[in-house]
């Protein structure tokens, strides 16, 4: 594994009465690409500026490349952060808002030219040198930010939601054009968004927040196949969620008892009584005109919506849930208003413990 | 739709018009009637005899004229300046609070300015008085063991202008430091900018419309203030302002005062000009 460059360690932050971060702990790592996902509300940011140094955490150890950093002021931190803003200093060009954090630090007139040209090129905006920021498109500021902050050669370069203003086309390749820079100058990001397929696109870690709480840090593909809790189950990507009770375990399937009907789960980690929750993506949810063996949840077909890619139908069951089902094509086999039997290949499924449970 | 009628008309007539006239019979036609006088002589008996001249302007070179316009232009720029340093963190410090109690500490700057000024200047007055606060309280300690002549000199006057003017330079100031974005302090930190950098490299340029509003709002009426040198100044300290009343009621030279005020008028123009130049009219804050 490699080695951590930053660490968080039972890091809480209170704004006033207000707990925003619980004891986060959080190992950053060498060269990663991590985001730090979550609704708006749930302490990414606020973990970002803390990093930054723009704020002071209320309790805990933050250490950057070894040294503790919790005393040291926003200045004397080896990161450097591209804001959501941009904020770009207006009265500056492009050139002296690129070559600010040279200038701040007494670097010789010649080397800062040499390295802003060299900034420049990396962020494809040869020419530029002289505008002003308000002269420029949101994709272009947005260049030099990451430019005026990569610049400074840091460790850690802290992303907070930077392509939140951007229209959608622009940010996927400005997304590409990241993860690129991110590979070749072999830096470490931590990107903050509430945007989960950005964050899918490009980390190579993903912590999911939610409430001042890291729920999971896990790869991408990891979180998405075996999400760990129901929050990021219907966080990341669409899920189908029943509630219900284990009541009967044979070998490596596991039988739930819903409220409406039964369903097979993986076994692994779960005893007879347990309380759980199965979560099944809509794409890999099964479904028939009879019951399948060990499955008996069913529903009413409601509507069917053809969204661009994927052909969507949504069955509602007796307790008013919809589940979801989404197929490339539709296949012809039912109609509105028919019912339908779900089953799942219980691989495909994953098991979750019921919070109330296995809290503390 | 024809726009060239009266109806077409009609919106600029009700909205502007009302003002407009107002102010050319109140302010324009008064200021063309006092730019004319400022080219005549003076009658025997203090009225305008009118014949056209330049002796009024050519008076103003006198070194006595020069001396007093020279010494409101000091102490204007240092009323301005010292506005400014006790101002701007006064503002900055305000507009860092939450919007509702930055409204009640404005009101608090504003106060002053909504009593009756000659109750403010008395009251400074009764402060430097020789039996006054401030040397009772000096002997008190045996700080001093005489009275210290406040009243009637420059240090005074100055005094005075500075607590008429203090008001007008925290508002333009708090108002474009409150505008500023605060994300561009963090990220010049970010960048490896102490505070002190950061606040001349950052925070003053992106204030400089509510610096230099601070500047205009206080030293033009800084030059022109009369009750000021007036009240405090008593008739020792000469400024501008004290110079042109007194030629309109009391040496009764219309010509003269009128030339005076005219290039008083000029000048506060022309450093507007100045301004519009080098900044931008849209940037300038006063409130």
């Amino acid at each position: 594994m490699a080695e951590s460059i930053v660490s968080l360690r039972h890091v809480n932050k209170y704004f006033g009465e207000n707990h925003v971060l619980k004891d986060i702990n959080l190992e950053i790592e060498e060269g990663e690409f991590l985001t730090l996902l979550g609704p708006s509300g749930c302490g990414k940011t606020t973990t970002l500026r803390l990093i930054a140094g723009f704020e002071d955490a209320t309790d805990g150890i933050i250490e950057v490349q070894g040294d503790r950093v919790e005393d040291k002021e926003a200045y004397e931190r080896d990161v450097n952060t591209v804001f959501q803003s941009y904020a770009l200093f207006p009265h500056m060009t492009v050139y002296d808002n690129i070559g600010y954090g040279l200038k701040v630090k007494k670097v010789p007139k010649e080397e800062i030219k040499e390295r802003v040209r060299e900034m420049l090129e990396l962020v494809q905006l040869m020419g530029f040198e002289g505008r002003k920021p308000d002269a420029m498109s949101g994709g272009q500021k947005q260049r030099v930010a990451i430019a005026r902050a990569l610049i400074n050669n840091p460790k850690v370069l802290l992303l907070d939601e930077p392509l939140g203003a951007l229209d959608l086309k622009l940010r996927k390749q400005m997304q590409i054009e990241l993860k690129r820079l991110q590979q070749m100058l072999n830096i470490t990001f931590v990107y903050v968004t509430h945007d989960q397929e950005e964050a899918m696109t490009m980390s190579d870690r993903i912590a999911v927040m939610k409430d001042g709480i890291i729920e999971q840090l896990a790869s991408p593909r990891e979180i998405y196949n075996k999400p760990a809790t129901k929050f990021v189950a219907d966080f990341i990507g669409e899920s189908n969620i029943f509630s219900g009770t284990v009541i009967e375990i044979n070998g490596e399937e596991a039988t739930l008892e819903t409220e409406c009907g039964c369903c097979k789960m993986p076994a692994e980690g779960f005893a007879v009584g347990d309380k759980a929750h199965v979560c099944i993506r809509p794409e890999t949810i099964g479904f028939s005109k009879e019951p399948v063996d060990g499955f008996t949840l069913k529903g009413q077909v409601k509507n069917m919506i053809f969204v661009g890619a994927v052909f969507r139908t949504l069955v509602t069951m007796e307790n008013g849930y919809d589940v979801k089902i989404n197929r490339v094509k539709y296949d012809g086999s039912y109609q509105e208003g028919d019912t339908l039997y779900f089953y799942w290949d219980v691989e495909d499924s994953t098991g979750i413990r019921d919070q109330e449970v296995t809290n503390g | 739709m024809d726009r060239s009628g009266i109806r077409g008309k009609l919106p600029a007539m009700v909205t502007a018009g009302p003002i407009s006239i107002w102010l050319i019979i109140f302010v324009l036609l008064p200021l063309v009637y006092v730019f004319v006088i400022s080219f005549m002589s003076r009658g025997t008996y203090g009225g305008i005899d009118w014949h056209f001249t330049f002796e009024n302007y050519t008076m103003l070179l006198q070194p006595l004229y020069l001396k007093i316009i020279w010494k409101s232009l000091k102490l204007a720029f240092l009323t301005t300046a010292m506005c400014l340093i006790m101002g701007y963190p006064l503002a900055y410090w305000i507009a860092q609070k939450p919007a509702k109690s930055a409204a009640k500490w404005l009101l608090l700057v504003m106060i002053p300015y909504w009593t009756n000024s000659l109750v403010r200047l008395y009251s400074v007055n009764l402060l430097g008085m020789p039996n006054g606060f401030v040397n009772l309280f000096l002997m008190k300690l045996h700080i001093i063991s005489e009275p210290i002549q406040f009243l009637y000199t420059d240090g005074m006057v100055l005094m005075g202008l500075l607590t008429a003017m203090l008001p007008f330079s925290v508002l333009p100031l708090y108002s474009s430091i409150e505008k500023m974005d605060k994300s561009l302090i963090e990220a010049s930190k970010d960048l490896g900018a102490n505070s002190v950098t950061t606040f001349r490299k950052v925070t003053i340029p992106q204030t400089m419309g509510g610096i230099v509003g601070c500047i205009l709002l206080v030293f033009i009426p800084s030059i022109g203030m009369y009750q000021v040198p007036e009240v405090l100044g008593g008739g020792k300290v000469m400024l501008v302002g004290t110079l042109i009343k007194n030629q309109f009621l009391m040496t009764k030279n219309w010509p003269f005062g009128a030339s005076m005020a005219i290039l008083l008028m000029f000048s506060t123009i022309a450093m507007l000009l100045i301004y519009t130049r080098v900044g931008k009219l849209e940037e300038l804050e006063v409130v």
